[in-house]
């Protein structure tokens, strides 16, 4: 499950951006969107998603359930 | 309650003079340092009456938070830190400083502050500092950060020429900083309470001392949060002028609920009036205080005070024909410079005449102005007033109250003028270039005395005019001198429930 962020929560900061090791967040419309296809949950980079850490709106890059679970390469 | 007799700035020297920067002349300053100051506004208090600043909102990230500070919510008429109508790129910023430098001539400091951390967004912060530096060299580049990420940049702002830094530096207890900082974001981990304010605290001292080393001119920021810090502060105080801070700023906590802060939701108290001076004067030893400060948007363009964003946005840049010439600016600037070597103040009320018991009055004067240290404005247009505590020495600037008219309606004529009545409640007398009758009528009711007879004058010398006479009306027994009691600083804006 990649993580997502709700757009009507991000405040656009660009945080996420640069922390991000995947280069997975880009902005659109002022707001900031994850590439599902890149997040890999910072699995193997982190301790924790990167964009949850650095967010500064609690709550607002979360876990999207609608995708499955990224899986590492074996 | 903190009371202390305010020193530095406030005594004189052998000379008849301020011993410190901070009443516009060199005092004590080193050339070199006064060199760097003297065309700064937030570094020199005189300084502001003349020279204006902008600021470019190209760092919108953060690696904190502070709880303070929210950049969700931007109203083009809200003035704090953290707000910005736009962001911009690199490019766009420096554009925008060429724009504004070459409509501006006076403007000679560029800084970044935000919205978020300039350091939390190193490279579109230094690409933009790059830019303006090759584009237009005779502006002064100045930053301020929350220190966090401070000591992995000294060696690249040192590089870039960044002559002016300014830290904000809340506590060096990390109990306290736990009341301030919910987290931060530090080597890809958050960490909290606690271990967070203690991460920071050591960065923040850390970066002060590379900066200090480095011959650097930094500038304390704090937030004054009653009930959180406020004794704290001068703690902070002793360390930052142990560490060679150069000026320190301790602003009042901006709290209203609708900026949807951690601290304006949790209803915390903002200082008043008297007990940010209270504060300011304590800490004020050998260390120069700024009072000046108009706590400014991410995207601030004009003199302190003013805000001419408005003129500047993205959209009317690009339109604009962008004349730069650094020979109009530096023939403007002389002429400033020629202005300021003008005015000659006098800094101390002729002594031999007040043979009286009443020596060591003390009052505050309140000046409507728009700039050039002037008492140039119209009561009921002043979008500020500033403060000056009048006594035998001389008068002092000691702050600035703010008139804010609000956008959401909730304010009639009436409502303003009581509002502005209760701005400048702890003041004697307020001078204005103009008045009308109703005003006058209301602020003589409140004991303040409204003086129009100085109309554009200088306010430290119409100040220290009027003190005479006061005091020698007290001497005959007209008057009584009576303590005025307190101010607000910043008005409370009403909100109308709709």
């Amino acid at each position: 499950m990649p993580f997502k962020i709700i757009s009507s929560q991000c405040t656009g900061c660009s945080a996420c951006e640069t922390e991000c090791p995947n280069v997975a967040i880009f902005e659109k419309g002022g707001t900031f969107v994850i590439d599902p296809k890149k997040c890999t949950e910072c699995i193997g980079h982190f301790e924790e998603p990167q964009c949850v850490a650095v967010c500064p709106v609690d709550k607002t890059c979360v876990i999207d359930t609608s995708l499955p679970r990224y899986q590492p390469p074996a | 309650m903190l009371a202390a007799e305010p020193k530095g700035c406030g005594t004189l020297t052998k000379r008849g003079k301020a011993s410190c920067g901070a009443h516009g002349d060199q005092g004590d300053l080193p050339p070199a340092i006064w060199d760097k100051v003297k065309t700064h506004p937030c570094y020199s208090v005189e300084a502001h009456h003349h020279y204006a600043r902008m600021h470019v909102a190209v760092a919108p990230a953060c690696n904190m938070q502070c709880n303070y500070c929210n950049r969700k919510y931007d109203c083009a008429n809200e003035s704090r830190p953290g707000v910005t109508s736009e962001k911009l790129t690199s490019e766009q910023a420096a554009k925008k400083v060429l724009a504004v430098a070459s409509r501006i001539p006076q403007m000679t400091v560029l800084g970044i502050a935000g919205p978020g951390d300039p350091l939390a967004n190193p490279e579109k912060t230094f690409r933009t500092f790059e830019l303006v530096a090759k584009a237009a060299p005779d502006i002064k580049l100045c930053l301020s950060t929350n220190g966090l990420a401070l000591p992995d940049h000294v060696d690249t702002i040192a590089r870039l020429n960044i002559e002016h830094v300014t830290i904000t530096i809340n506590m060096i207890d990390p109990k306290i900083g736990a009341q301030v900082y919910p987290w931060i974001f530090y080597n890809g981990k958050r960490y909290r309470d606690l271990e967070a304010a203690k991460i920071l605290t050591t960065r923040q001292l850390q970066g002060l001392e590379m900066l200090s080393a480095r011959g650097i001119l930094c500038k304390v920021n704090s937030v004054m949060i009653p009930g959180i810090n406020e004794r704290h502060l001068i703690e902070v105080n002793k360390a930052v002028k142990s560490r060679g801070a150069f000026l320190h700023n301790i602003m009042p906590l901006i709290a209203a609920p609708e900026h949807g802060t951690a601290f304006g939701l949790k209803g915390q108290r903002v200082p008043t009036a008297r007990e940010l001076k209270a504060l300011q004067d304590a800490c004020e030893g050998e260390m120069n205080m700024m009072r000046h400060c108009r706590q400014c948007r991410a995207d601030a363009v004009g003199l302190l005070g003013e805000d001419r964003s408005a003129e500047f946005t993205k959209e009317k840049i690009v339109t604009m024909t962008v004349n730069y010439d650094p020979e109009v600016r530096k023939a403007h600037q002389a002429g400033i410079e020629e202005e300021r070597r003008a005015r000659s103040v006098p800094r101390q009320v002729d002594v031999g005449e007040h043979e009286c018991g009443s020596s060591d009055i003390k009052v505050l004067i309140a000046g409507a102005t728009k700039g050039f240290g002037l008492i140039n404005e119209h009561f009921g247009h002043a979008k500020e007033f500033q403060v000056y505590e009048v006594s035998r020495s001389g008068a002092k600037f000691v702050g600035h109250r703010r008139v804010d008219h609000y956008c959401q309606g909730g304010y009639g004529a009436q409502d303003d003028l009581a509002a502005i009545i209760r701005s400048i409640n702890d003041c004697r007398a307020v001078f204005v270039a103009r008045i009308g009758g109703r005003p006058t009528s209301e602020l003589n009711k409140a004991g303040i005395e409204p003086v129009d007879q100085y109309a554009h004058e200088f306010i430290e010398n119409s100040a220290i005019a009027w003190f005479s006479s006061y005091l020698e009306k007290v001497k005959s027994g007209q008057i009584q001198h009576v303590d005025r009691g307190d101010g607000a600083i910043r008005q409370d804006p009403i909100i109308s429930v709709a």
